[in-house]
């Protein structure tokens, strides 16, 4: 029975495979959490992918094809991850999939791509995913190590050797609190005390308070994403706790100012990228076009603020486009991947990506910029 | 005549599964089929608490964890077999059951209810907090259980989707015989009767506490060995599997099918699987559309969709 079967599928890809080249379609598949707890990740990334793509489309596509775009919403379940990544290789025959806001639904999407050769670009931060290097797989944010690094740099300019730690206990705050552990000692910081606390907690003055009693403590770091964050920021200031207070990229946007209130966040620092500066880069700046014309258009589509989130979909979505339009054949995966890894000095919102056979995500540090709040806004500290 | 009834279930499940490939348009569709399969299972043991024992449990996604956990964990740990380690995590999830059911079986109705669903959370809990042993929020992978690669040597080449296919469907055919046999054995007898009442039971000599702890124990094995093949065939795991949403999900299904019969369960898992599926195209509307199919079977099918269709085709004196 089973032998038909594949015989029958056969036929059916086949088929499929025919009348794909007869549209002159690029099938680009996404499946981005758009609702659920991750959805401040995939709501900007889906809206911001399907504003790319209907303006690509009117501007004549790619070498005159256009993109046909098939986009799931995971709802940030790994297991609806995983399925969705089938349904679009299997039934929806795409060249090339976007996706995966949080590191475990990236993680299901994965095996996919690598088992089926697609080529995916994921949009989750874990260090994880392109280490080590898998054939297929590419992404476009940071990783949390590097925000670690550039936090830790921004410290040792200011000689902080001994800092505290609280972070969320949620997968972004746990997996970023665990890779600035890490690499801590590499740039001659101690972490004197460590705390937690849960992604729906109002109150986190216990915490502060015993990172405030613990000897010779010089900064506060609080690695995580969500209300969190704003929540720590507010209680600093209550607390009267005086010492420089380092946040993580996770709450890079205005919202947060506006959660944590202008007077507590005075001073406050964090690794950002130039996305959140759109309105105070000079003109000659690398990025500028890039990031100007990307805040504006969504602005005008969607009468919201840019997010660094959606960022990453934009800087995903431009990678795709390069590679197909240097890949010279739209309907072979494997083509596509080849391109994408030979990229170099393409510029996005994130930064300036340029892949290799043992580097897949392309970023340095200079991608990130030291940020700090003045006034109620974002100043680079460069 | 009930063992005619069982024979008939039984094979209308099993030409299900084997007739229905014959009609799928892409590899996709076995992904689905498997998926349902995995969530009939867990749902017929859910027939089994809920159904024939008459009690609740919000809190079975946390044994469908242990299971998926142990597949994650025993093979790098302890260096055991996946197979061996759906094993294990049945024996924990069975041991874990038996534990915390002697006490809280007592309960009943909410407060049962609510102690099950602290049972879960705590369970999910822990899979997030011990990140140097599960991963945390972000998961770990679950290494191949060896037996597709072993078939393609002896030259029977399968996709994925088509291997985790054949497998859940042999799982859940094992699972549903095993159900449908318990219905009408003296343990089965015994718990629809406490499930009727549990005074009357008792006065024919049921022993109420060891019934209760018995359905529980065994719903609890269906779910981890569910929880054990998602794990597998998706090769990486998050805490989301032993969420308390999982939870509901489970019993969601299993009251949508018809909560005492098992080809129902398994009815109502392939609705609640293939809905949001089919309702990708507005995807903003799914809960709504899944919250209306809820509330319009609970009042005009209580008994559950297939219970009460037959019933309707049988002719009312039945």
């Amino acid at each position: 029975m089973m032998s038909k079967t594949t015989t029958a599928l056969a036929t059916l890809a086949a088929l499929g495979a025919l009348t794909g080249a007869a549209q002159a379609e690029i099938r680009l598949g996404v499946s981005v959490s758009a609702t659920g707890p991750a959805a401040f990740l995939g709501d900007p990334e889906a809206k911001t992918l399907e504003m790319l793509v209907e303006q690509l489309n009117e501007e004549g596509g790619i070498n005159g094809e256009e993109i046909a775009l098939t986009l799931y919403d995971d709802g940030g379940d790994p297991n609806k991850a995983r399925t969705f990544a089938t349904r679009l290789v299997e039934d929806d025959e795409v060249v090339a999939i976007i996706g995966g806001s949080t590191t475990g639904t990236t993680m299901s999407i994965l095996s996919v791509a690598e088992d089926e050769g697609i080529p995916f670009i994921s949009l989750a931060g874990a260090i994880s995913i392109i280490d080590p290097v898998r054939e297929f797989v590419f992404k476009t944010p940071h990783t949390d190590r590097m925000a670690c690094e550039k936090i830790f740099t921004d410290m040792q300019a200011q000689d902080i050797t001994r800092i505290g730690m609280i972070s969320g206990t949620d997968g972004f705050g746990a997996s970023m609190q665990a890779q600035c552990k890490d690499v801590a000692g590499e740039y001659g910081i101690e972490i004197v005390a460590d705390e937690t606390y849960g992604p729906q907690d109002a109150d986190m003055t216990p915490q502060l308070t015993r990172i405030r009693n613990t000897d010779g403590v010089q900064a506060v770091l609080n690695p995580g994403f969500g209300q969190g964050p704003a929540i720590v920021t507010r209680n600093v200031a209550q607390l009267g706790f005086e010492v420089p207070l380092y946040q993580s990229h996770g709450v890079a946007s205005d919202a947060f100012i506006e959660l944590a209130g202008a007077e507590a966040a005075e001073g406050l620092r964090l690794p950002g990228t130039a996305l959140l500066i759109a309105d105070k880069l000079a003109e000659d700046d690398a990025q500028y076009e890039v990031v100007t014309s990307y805040t504006e258009a969504y602005k005008a589509k969607y009468d919201q603020d840019v997010s660094t989130f959606g960022g990453y979909a934009h800087d995903a979505f431009a990678l795709i486009v390069d590679a197909i339009s240097r890949a010279g054949d739209s309907e072979d995966p494997q083509a596509i991947r080849d391109a994408l890894e030979e990229t170099s000095g393409l510029v996005g919102t994130t930064g300036t990506y340029a892949f290799s056979p043992e580097d897949h995500l392309g970023l340095d540090l200079s991608a990130f910029r030291m940020l700090e709040i003045k006034d109620g806004d974002w100043l680079s500290v460069e | 005549m009930a063992g005619r009834n069982k024979w008939i279930s039984l094979g209308v499940l099993a030409l299900l599964i084997a007739l229905l490939p014959l009609f799928f348009p892409s590899g996709y569709y076995y992904r689905v089929g498997a998926l349902i399969f995995v969530n009939a299972l867990s749902v017929v043991g859910l027939v089994i608490l809920i159904g024939y024992a008459g009690q609740i449990s919000l809190g079975h996604a946390g044994f469908a964890g242990i299971g998926a956990y142990a597949c994650a964990l025993a093979p790098e740990h302890l260096g055991l077999h996946p197979a061996l380690a759906v094993l294990l995590g049945a024996v924990v999830s069975g041991v874990m059951a038996a534990l915390i059911g002697k006490p809280i079986l007592r309960l009943k109705g909410y407060y049962l209810a609510v102690a099950t669903l602290g049972f879960g959370i705590l369970v999910s809990m822990v899979l997030t907090n011990e990140r140097a042993l599960t991963g945390g929020p972000d998961g770990m992978n679950v290494a191949d259980l060896g037996l597709r690669g072993l078939l393609r040597d002896m030259g029977w080449r399968l996709s994925g989707g088509e291997f985790w296919y054949m497998i859940c469907g042999v799982v859940l055919l094992i699972g549903a015989w095993l159900a449908l046999n318990l219905f009408d054995s003296p343990s089965g007898r015994a718990m629809r009767a406490l499930h009727g009442s549990e005074v009357a039971a008792s006065t024919v000599g049921v022993d109420v506490p060891r019934q209760k702890l018995r359905a529980f124990v065994i719903s609890a094995v269906y779910a981890s060995v569910a929880g054990s093949l998602l794990a597998l065939q998706n090769g990486y795991i998050t805490p989301d599997v032993a969420g308390f949403m999982h939870s509901v999900e489970m019993v969601t299904m299993a009251v949508l099918g018809g909560v005492g019969s098992v080809l129902g369960a398994t009815f109502g898992a392939a609705i609640l699987t293939l809905l949001p599926q089919v309702l990708t195209v507005f995807a903003e509307y799914e809960q709504l559309v899944l919250g209306l199919v809820m509330v319009l079977v609970m009042i005009f099918l209580p008994q559950g969709l297939l219970p009460s269709i037959a019933r309707r085709l049988k002719g009312r004196d039945e």
